[in-house]
């Protein structure tokens, strides 16, 4: 673990990943759920954001009903690898990229608001990498459950 | 197979899924079912999704925030977020974590090659494993690529992932079956997806 949580910030975690409140004072409404004070759950989750634990609060939207998406890949030489992870960055349509250890070593998800651009962008990638991407949209969902339960019993010493 | 008829298979399939002014259809649905409450425009209801998936600011009051910036009510937002998520566009609402800054650094990704008419069979018993964060299925790229069917396994170290991953070949008696795992060893871009069309927001 990259740093101690308190306990609130573990709590936040662990039960809000899902079903944040939608009234006027959703940082209250949490507050009064874990005991605490708006006030204190503002300043842990400006913590967690500070950490870099926390990419935003907001909505997850369901990819099919949304707008278009896919799995892509490219097979690039190793000493390529960070130039060609930066020219796909570039694209605000790349929403995750990763290194994998694999012969196809980088992969990224390209997701815009309809087919055509979700194809113009992967036009774009291989004509400005020169490589060929490997396209894998999905075809079927069998479970989707990202909602990260974290066990922090070993390091839950609890600052709150 | 080339990379064109890939292409061409994808834009076929994406406008299978494709339904069309969804948002219209919101739009609707709001107005039929909470007659009190004003719905909002096609083009408000854009903006508030591009917000949404930039993240509420961490402010006491974000969704009156938000509705200042796409001038409107935060009764409107609210319960436009509410349609939402009944309606299944939004799927989850909250933190969205960055696993790996959790700790959780063996993000593994098992591919494996199934017998077409097992491929479901197979999904729903992997899925049942709650180490599988994501089973998906995807079409194969021959020769290049042979496999169908994808897992996400997030774990905090890969000797326990990969134990997991044996364990759970061997329960399901898939030792003959092609495999390969493919561990991440660097994000370089973890962020919220946006559909938002380029121009809709600033920032």
């Amino acid at each position: 673990m990259a740093m101690q949580l308190s306990q609130l910030e573990q709590n936040i975690i662990n039960l809000y990943q899902k079903g944040f409140p939608l009234c006027s004072h959703p940082y209250r409404a949490i507050a009064d759920e874990l005991n605490s004070s708006e006030d204190d759950v503002i300043s842990a989750i400006l913590t967690l954001d500070k950490a870099g634990m926390l990419s935003r609060i907001g909505a997850v939207f369901n990819h099919k009903k949304a707008g278009s998406s896919t799995l892509a890949a490219l097979a690039v030489p190793e000493h390529e690898l960070d130039d060609i992870a930066e020219i796909v960055n570039q694209f605000e349509q790349v929403n995750h990229n990763y290194g994998r250890e694999h012969y196809y070593n980088l992969w990224f998800v390209v997701t815009a608001h309809d087919d055509k651009a979700l194809i113009d962008v992967i036009n774009s990638i291989e004509s400005l990498t020169g490589y060929q991407v490997l396209v894998l949209p999905m075809e079927a969902s069998y479970h989707i459950d990202l909602a990260f339960k974290i066990n922090f019993a070993e390091s839950a010493t609890g600052k709150h | 197979m080339s990379q064109l008829s890939h292409k061409s298979q994808l834009s076929h399939k994406i406008q299978c899924q494709e339904e069309p002014n969804l948002m219209a259809k919101t739009l609707h649905k709001v107005a039929d079912e909470t007659l009190d409450i004003a719905p909002l425009s096609l083009k408000q209801q854009q903006v508030l999704r591009a917000l949404l998936e930039c993240g509420l600011p961490h402010v006491a009051q974000p969704y009156l925030a938000i509705a200042k910036q796409i001038a409107a009510t935060q009764t409107q937002v609210l319960a436009q977020i509410s349609h939402w998520q009944e309606d299944g566009l939004v799927k989850r609402f909250g933190l969205v974590v960055k696993h790996r800054k959790l700790g959780f650094k063996a993000n593994a990704m098992v591919v494996w090659n199934i017998a077409d008419d097992r491929v479901s069979e197979v999904a729903e018993q992997l899925s049942s494993c709650a180490e599988v964060s994501l089973c998906y299925r995807r079409p194969r790229r021959l020769p290049d690529w042979p496999y169908n069917l994808f897992c996400m396994i997030h774990g905090t170290d890969r000797a326990v992932v990969i134990a997991q991953i044996a364990a759970m070949t061997k329960k399901f008696s898939l030792e003959d079956i092609q495999k390969d795992t493919l561990f991440s060893f660097k994000a370089y871009k973890q962020q919220g997806a946006r559909y938002g069309k380029k121009g809709d927001v600033n920032g």
